[in-house]
C-alpha cells in the first residue's frame, strides 16, 4: 500500500531534516512557531482580489528557503491534497463572479479568476510555511515551544506519544496489509468480511501495548502533571531573526512592492 | 473534511481556536478528575497513533469501486470516552496538519471543532443514549451508523458555515450545503459500517474495554408502552396547539417571493379550469381553511386548527398502518395455506 509507505517515508524524511545542523534549525523553536503563525495570519487576511500582495507574500518563503538552504521541491507532493480542494472551491468563484476587469489577448480576466488564483496561492503559501517550520524544528523542540505558550502537559504528552508510535503502527498496518494482499491477490481494498477482525485485532494489541507503555512510564517515574520538556532560552540571534522576519512580513503585507517596482518601469 | 488555511479568515480561525480551546480545557479538567487518569494518558496517545495509522487502510465497499475509512472520533470516544477521545483527536489532527499538510495551522481550531468535537462529544452522546440499557451488536451497529452520519453531517455543515463566514467563496449558502451534505451522508454511512465492524469485533472479544461496556444496566424500560404513548400524545397536543399560537402571520419564504412579484401571497388563476375545479373541491372539503376558522382571525382558531390537523394526520397514519398490517397478515396467511 503506497499510501502507508509514503507516510512512513515522509515522517522519516521530516525527522531527518529537522535534526540537521543548519542555520534555521538552530533558531529558537518558539520564534519559528510564532513567525509561521503570524505569517499565515497576515497571508489569510489579504483581500481575495488582492493578487499583488498575495504574490508579494511569496517573497518571504523565497528568502527563508535561501537563508535556511531549504528545498521547496519536496513540498510539492504535500500541495496536491490542498490544491484539488482549493481548485474546486475556486471554480465556483469563476462561475459566479464574472465581472470582466481586463483582457489578456482575447481571454477575459474576471474577478472570479483573480479570487481563485489568490485562494490557491494563499493555500499553497500557508502549506509551504508550515513545511518550513516542521523541517527545521524537531518534534521535541515544537513541544518545548508549545510548553512555553502554556499548552497543558497532557496535550503535549499525547502529541509526543502519537508521534512516537505513528511509525510503529504504520509499519504494523503495512505488515498486516502485505500479508492480506498476498493471500487475496488482485483485490484493491480490504474485503468487508474481514473489516472487523483485521483492524479489531490490531486495536486489541494496541490497547495491550498501551498498558505496557504505561507500566514502563510509571517505573521511570512518569507524572503527567510535572512532565518534563526541555526548555530552551531565547538567544540574541533568534531574537534578531524573529524581528527580521516579522519586519519582512509587515513590509510585504502593507507596502505595495510590486506596484512600486512596476511604476518605476511603466 | 480537513480545512486548509486559505479557506478561513483570521477572525473565523481565531474564533474556532477559542471554541476548541475551551472544550479542550474543559476536557483536561474532567479527565484529571478520573480515577485512572494517569493510566489513560498512554492509552490516549497510542490509540491516537492507532487511529491515524488505520485511517490509511482502504476498505472496499461491496458493490462499488470505491473505498472508505474508519470514523476516528467515534472509535476513540467509544473506547476512551468523550474527553479522552477529544484530546486524542487533537493530537492526531496536529500531527496530520504538521506532517502531512492535512489541514493548516490557522485552520486547526476549526478542524478540531468539525471533526473532534462532533465526532467525540456528539458521537459519545449517541453512543451513551443507545447503550444505556446494555450493549448488543445491533445497538453497536446502530450507534456507529447514527453517530458517523450525524457527526459527519454536523462537521460538513460547520465547514460550509466557516467558509462562508470567511468570505472566500462566491457559492451561495444553499448550493454549498447541497454540495457538502449529500456526499458526507454517503461517507458517513460507509464510515459507520466500518467502525461498527471493528467495534462489534471488540464487543465479541473484549467487551469490557468499550466505554460504558462494564456498566450494563438491567433491561427494564423506564416507561411502559402505554405511558410512553400517553406522554407523547400530551406532547403532541401541547406542541401542535401551543406552538401554533406562535405561528408567524407574515408570509413564508415562497409566499413572500410570490407577494414580491404579484403583490399577493397567492397566485390568481384566470383561465385555468383545472385549477378552478381543484380549488372548488378544496373549498368545499377543507375543515379549517388556511388553518383557522372560516371568517375568523382569532388565535383560538389557529390553535384549534393545529390540534385538529395533528389528530387528522395521526388518525390517517393509523388507518394506513392498520390497512398495511391487515394486508401483510392476509399475505402471510395465504402463503401458509
Amino acid at each position: 500500500m503506497n499510501k502507508i509507505e509514503n507516510a512512513i517515508k515522509e515522517v522519516h524524511n521530516i525527522d531527518k531534516l529537522s535534526n540537521q545542523e543548519r542555520y534555521l534549525n538552530k533558531m529558537h523553536p518558539l520564534m519559528k512557531l510564532l513567525i509561521t503563525i503570524i505569517y499565515i495570519l497576515f497571508l489569510t487576511s489579504i483581500d481575495k482580489y488582492n493578487i499583488n500582495t498575495t504574490l508579494a507574500m511569496g517573497i518571504y518563503l523565497i528568502v527563508i528557503s535561501i537563508i535556511g538552504d531549504l528545498s521547496i521541491k519536496n513540498c510539492f507532493k504535500r500541495l496536491k491534497i490542498v490544491f484539488l480542494l482549493l481548485v474546486i472551491l475556486g471554480l465556483a468563484n469563476i462561475v459566479l463572479d464574472r465581472l470582466v476587469i481586463t483582457y489578456i489577448g482575447f481571454i477575459p480576466i474576471t474577478t472570479g479568476l483573480i479570487s481563485m488564483i489568490t485562494l490557491i496561492l494563499k493555500g499553497s503559501f500557508a502549506i509551504i510555511a508550515s513545511y518550513f517550520l516542521i523541517i527545521t524544528t524537531s518534534i521535541e523542540k515544537i513541544c518545548s515551544a508549545l510548553k512555553m505558550i502554556h499548552i497543558p502537559n497532557i496535550l503535549i504528552t499525547i502529541f509526543m506519544l502519537i508521534y512516537r508510535y505513528i511509525i510503529v503502527f504504520l509499519k504494523e498496518v503495512e505488515r498486516i496489509w502485505t500479508a492480506y494482499s498476498m493471500r487475496s491477490p488482485k483485490q484493491k481494498g480490504v474485503n468487508f468480511r474481514v473489516w472487523g477482525s483485521m483492524i479489531g485485532s490490531l486495536m486489541l494489541r494496541s490497547i495491550d501495548r498501551a498498558q505496557i507503555v504505561y507500566e514502563s512510564m510509571e517505573i521511570r517515574g512518569f507524572n503527567p502533571n510535572t512532565f518534563f520538556v526541555q526548555k530552551e532560552k531565547i538567544n540574541k540571534l533568534s531574537l534578531i531573526y524573529f524581528l527580521y522576519c516579522i519586519l519582512l512580513i509587515i513590509v510585504l503585507r502593507f507596502v505595495p512592492i510590486f506596484d512600486i517596482i512596476g511604476n518605476i518601469f511603466v | 473534511m480537513h480545512m486548509a488555511d486559505a479557506m478561513l479568515s483570521p477572525a473565523v480561525g481565531a474564533t474556532m481556536y477559542v471554541a476548541s480551546g475551551l472544550v479542550a480545557a474543559y476536557s483536561i479538567n474532567k479527565i484529571r478528575k478520573e480515577e485512572d487518569f494517569k493510566k489513560k494518558i498512554p492509552t490516549m496517545g497510542i490509540m491516537g497513533a492507532f487511529v491515524f495509522a488505520t485511517q490509511m487502510v482502504n476498505f472496499t465497499i461491496p458493490g462499488t469501486g470505491s473505498s472508505g475509512h474508519l470514523c476516528g472520533g467515534l472509535l476513540l470516544s467509544s473506547i476512551l470516552g468523550p474527553f479522552g477521545g477529544f484530546l486524542s483527536m487533537i493530537g492526531v489532527l496536529l500531527i496530520q496538519c504538521l506532517f502531512f499538510a492535512d489541514g493548516g495551522l490557522l485552520a486547526l481550531g476549526a478542524n478540531i471543532w468539525n471533526m473532534a468535537f462532533y465526532g467525540c462529544f456528539i458521537g459519545s452522546l449517541i453512543w451513551k443514549f443507545i447503550m444505556k440499557n446494555g450493549m448488543s451488536k445491533t445497538k453497536i451497529i446502530l450507534a456507529s451508523m447514527l453517530g458517523s452520519v450525524l457527526t459527519l453531517q454536523l462537521g460538513a455543515f460547520s465547514v460550509t458555515l466557516e467558509t462562508l463566514a470567511s468570505g472566500v467563496t462566491q457559492l451561495p449558502f444553499g448550493a454549498f450545503v447541497l454540495a457538502m451534505q449529500p456526499i458526507h451522508l454517503a461517507i458517513g454511512l460507509v464510515e459507520g459500517l466500518i467502525t461498527s465492524a471493528v467495534l462489534c469485533f471488540i464487543y465479541e472479544a473484549r467487551p469490557e474495554i468499550l466505554w460504558n461496556g462494564n456498566n450494563k444496566i438491567e433491561k427494564e424500560a423506564r416507561f411502559s408502552y402505554k405511558k410512553t404513548i400517553a406522554i407523547l400524545s400530551c406532547l403532541v397536543v401541547i406542541i401542535a396547539g401551543g406552538f401554533s399560537l406562535l405561528a408567524s402571520s407574515n408570509p413564508d419564504g415562497l409566499e413572500w417571493s410570490i407577494e414580491k412579484l404579484t403583490g399577493n401571497t397567492e397566485i390568481e388563476s384566470k383561465e385555468n379550469n383545472v385549477y378552478q375545479t381543484a380549488q372548488s373541491i378544496q373549498d368545499t372539503t377543507t375543515i379549517l381553511p388556511d388553518y383557522s376558522f372560516e371568517n375568523s382571525d382569532n388565535s383560538l382558531g389557529t390553535s384549534v386548527s393545529g390540534i385538529v390537523g395533528c389528530i387528522i394526520t395521526v388518525v390517517f397514519l393509523l388507518i394506513v398502518g392498520y390497512i398495511i398490517k391487515l394486508k401483510r397478515k392476509k399475505g402471510s396467511y395465504l402463503e401458509n395455506e
